[in-house]
């Protein structure tokens, strides 16, 4: 069906436009097979737009887009025949158990009644969902429902699978167990396409990383390029007086200064020793700093480097 | 929630049998076959209108659960499998009718059991049954349409009840007849009477007259307008 170099997933020049808001302004993305793309964005940004129009729920204003070599909008039908899609709210019978959700799938999938119900005791074992099976999913926690979400959109053993935002809200506990899922998939050769706010995770899982910031991509590479982009861990000095903040920033001769704030921002490789070393020299020098943290990259660092603004302070909301 | 929906009606003709039921006789001056009291005269009388009782409360459940797919994930879910498009549609459907007819059967024991006797052969029940069921079938397309159509599933829950307060405003209880000008033109024009005097004259041998092409009109006509409504819904809506 698909030739092995061709991408799972092609999208070219995709707009979309809600009312007067631009929601998706030219974006291009390719996805090999078998591999993770991780869509990186703060809220609003359209991650999940990208989602719905790729996994055929809304259509694009402009652009095309194929999954699996089949195109979002002329085959839609083929389209669905290969994809999963977990969204950001779960996709869950609520008045039904987490078993009969997933019998569900396997007869909206014409498993069969042996091989769905085989299929159904294997996702439940696998996702640790076997205890809770006879109870109502109104019943579940956070993380178990979202395990079951995930379990149901793999009854179908779909190729392409899309995930909104798969562990936003969950308990570390929970997350990394989502991780562990998604790698297991990957390994098992299916192409994976998920959302995140976390740059963690993306550094965790995907192989490529791209970043959606108010509808347009600002930059995509595997997750060390992009950390290249990203300056590095810093520590952060906090004065008291004026007259500290000069001295120690004459004595340090590196790092930047924030007057206003009476703070000073001194680039660090994150050793034990070097931090001794900074406020030793500091100490020594008599010069009193009220407090000092230590600041390690993360999504905003990612946004202020290749948009110029910060991730959170976007309010667009989709 | 089948269960819910049964008690309902259930309750309603216990309430109008027991405790409305001997006085509604006097005054209704039904006929009184073979000795019966006019709470058993009544209970003949009332149960038509406690049938179309049960298909009104059937159908606000249906309203309620296609709001809650609708307004929940799973609607994507079902958009992004391979299965077909009128799928969710038909088959919540197809389940709100087996929940009437469920409804109804249950209904039907419980009035015998309190003393309701028909004088239909099986082919007046057969058709008895079958303009219930057409009649349900239109309104849970109706049903269906306002499921669809509400923001939230708590205006799902609110919309259906006019079609309830319909059963009353019909000659489900009281004959229309009765009525004060205006309520009763508006009572005899409505669906529920044709409807209510249809399954009356097939189940307890009163004068049917036109009832029965009204009734069939108007289940065929809510059934079409709604289905096109529900779909055109369905087609355009996009969840949340």
């Amino acid at each position: 069906m698909t030739d092995a170099r061709q991408p799972a997933i092609i999208a070219k020049g995709l707009c979309k436009s809600f009312g007067e808001v631009k929601v998706l302004v030219d974006v291009d993305l390719s996805v090999p097979e078998g591999t993770v793309f991780a869509l990186l964005g703060p809220n609003g940004a359209g991650k999940t737009t990208v989602v719905r129009i790729l996994s055929t729920l809304i259509s694009a204003d402009a652009g095309t887009a194929s999954v699996a070599g089949h195109d979002v909008v002329r085959d839609s039908d083929g389209v669905r025949t290969t994809i999963g899609v977990t969204g950001q709210f779960s996709a869950l019978d609520e008045l039904l158990t987490g078993e009969e959700n997933l019998r569900l799938m396997a007869d909206l999938n014409h498993l069969g009644p042996a091989a769905g119900r085989s299929r159904v005791a294997e996702l439940l074992d696998r996702f640790e969902l076997a205890e809770a099976a006879r109870r109502p999913v109104a019943t579940h926690s956070g993380g178990m429902k979202r395990r079951l979400d995930l379990a149901m959109t793999l009854v179908g053993t779909p190729t392409v699978i899309f995930l909104d935002e798969p562990t936003t809200g969950l308990d570390p506990r929970s997350r990394r167990m989502m991780w562990t899922i998604i790698r297991d998939l990957v390994a098992g050769g299916v192409t994976i396409f998920l959302t995140t706010q976390y740059l963690e995770e993306a550094d965790q899982l995907a192989d490529r990383v791209a970043v959606l910031d108010q509808g347009k991509l600002v930059a995509e590479g595997s997750p060390d390029e992009l950390k290249r982009r990203i300056p590095g861990a810093h520590v952060q000095l906090q004065f008291a007086q004026p007259q500290d903040l000069e001295s120690a920033a004459r004595l340090l001769g590196t790092g930047s200064q924030d007057s206003a704030r009476l703070t000073l921002h001194i680039p660090t490789s994150g050793e034990v020793s070097s931090l001794r070393r900074l406020l030793d020299q500091i100490d020594d020098a008599r010069i009193v700093a009220s407090q000092v943290s230590i600041h390690t990259p993360d999504l905003d660092d990612v946004f202020f480097a290749v948009t110029g603004h910060s991730a959170s302070k976007d309010g667009a909301s989709t | 929630m089948t269960v819910q929906l049964v008690v309902l009606p259930v309750l309603m003709l216990f309430l109008f049998v027991f405790v409305f039921g001997n006085q509604l006789g006097h005054g209704l001056g039904v006929p009184l076959a073979g000795g019966h009291t006019s709470r058993a005269g009544y209970l003949n009388y009332v149960v038509p209108g406690i049938l179309l009782l049960t298909i009104a409360a059937a159908v606000q459940g249906t309203a309620i659960v296609v709001a809650m797919d609708m307004t929940g994930g799973i609607i994507d879910r079902f958009r992004t499998m391979g299965i077909a498009r009128a799928a969710f549609l038909t088959s919540h459907v197809l389940a709100s009718l087996t929940q009437v007819l469920t409804s109804i059967v249950v209904v039907l024991g419980v009035s015998f059991a309190l003393g309701f006797r028909s004088t239909a052969n099986p082919l007046g029940w057969l058709a008895a049954i079958g303009v219930l069921l057409l009649f349900a079938f239109g309104l849970i397309w109706l049903a269906t349409a306002l499921g669809l159509a509400a923001r939230s599933v708590e205006t799902a829950s609110n919309t259906p009840i006019f079609i309830v307060l319909l059963v009353f405003l019909g000659s489900g209880f009281v004959p229309a007849s009765t009525m004060p000008e205006g309520i009763r033109q508006f009572a005899s024009w409505q669906p529920f009477t044709p409807v209510t005097e249809t399954i009356r004259g097939l189940l307890t041998g009163t004068h049917l007259g036109a009832n029965a092409i009204a009734a069939i009109s108007w289940s065929v006509c809510i059934a079409i307008v709604s289905y096109l409504w529900a779909a055109h819904l369905y087609k355009t809506r996009q969840p949340r």
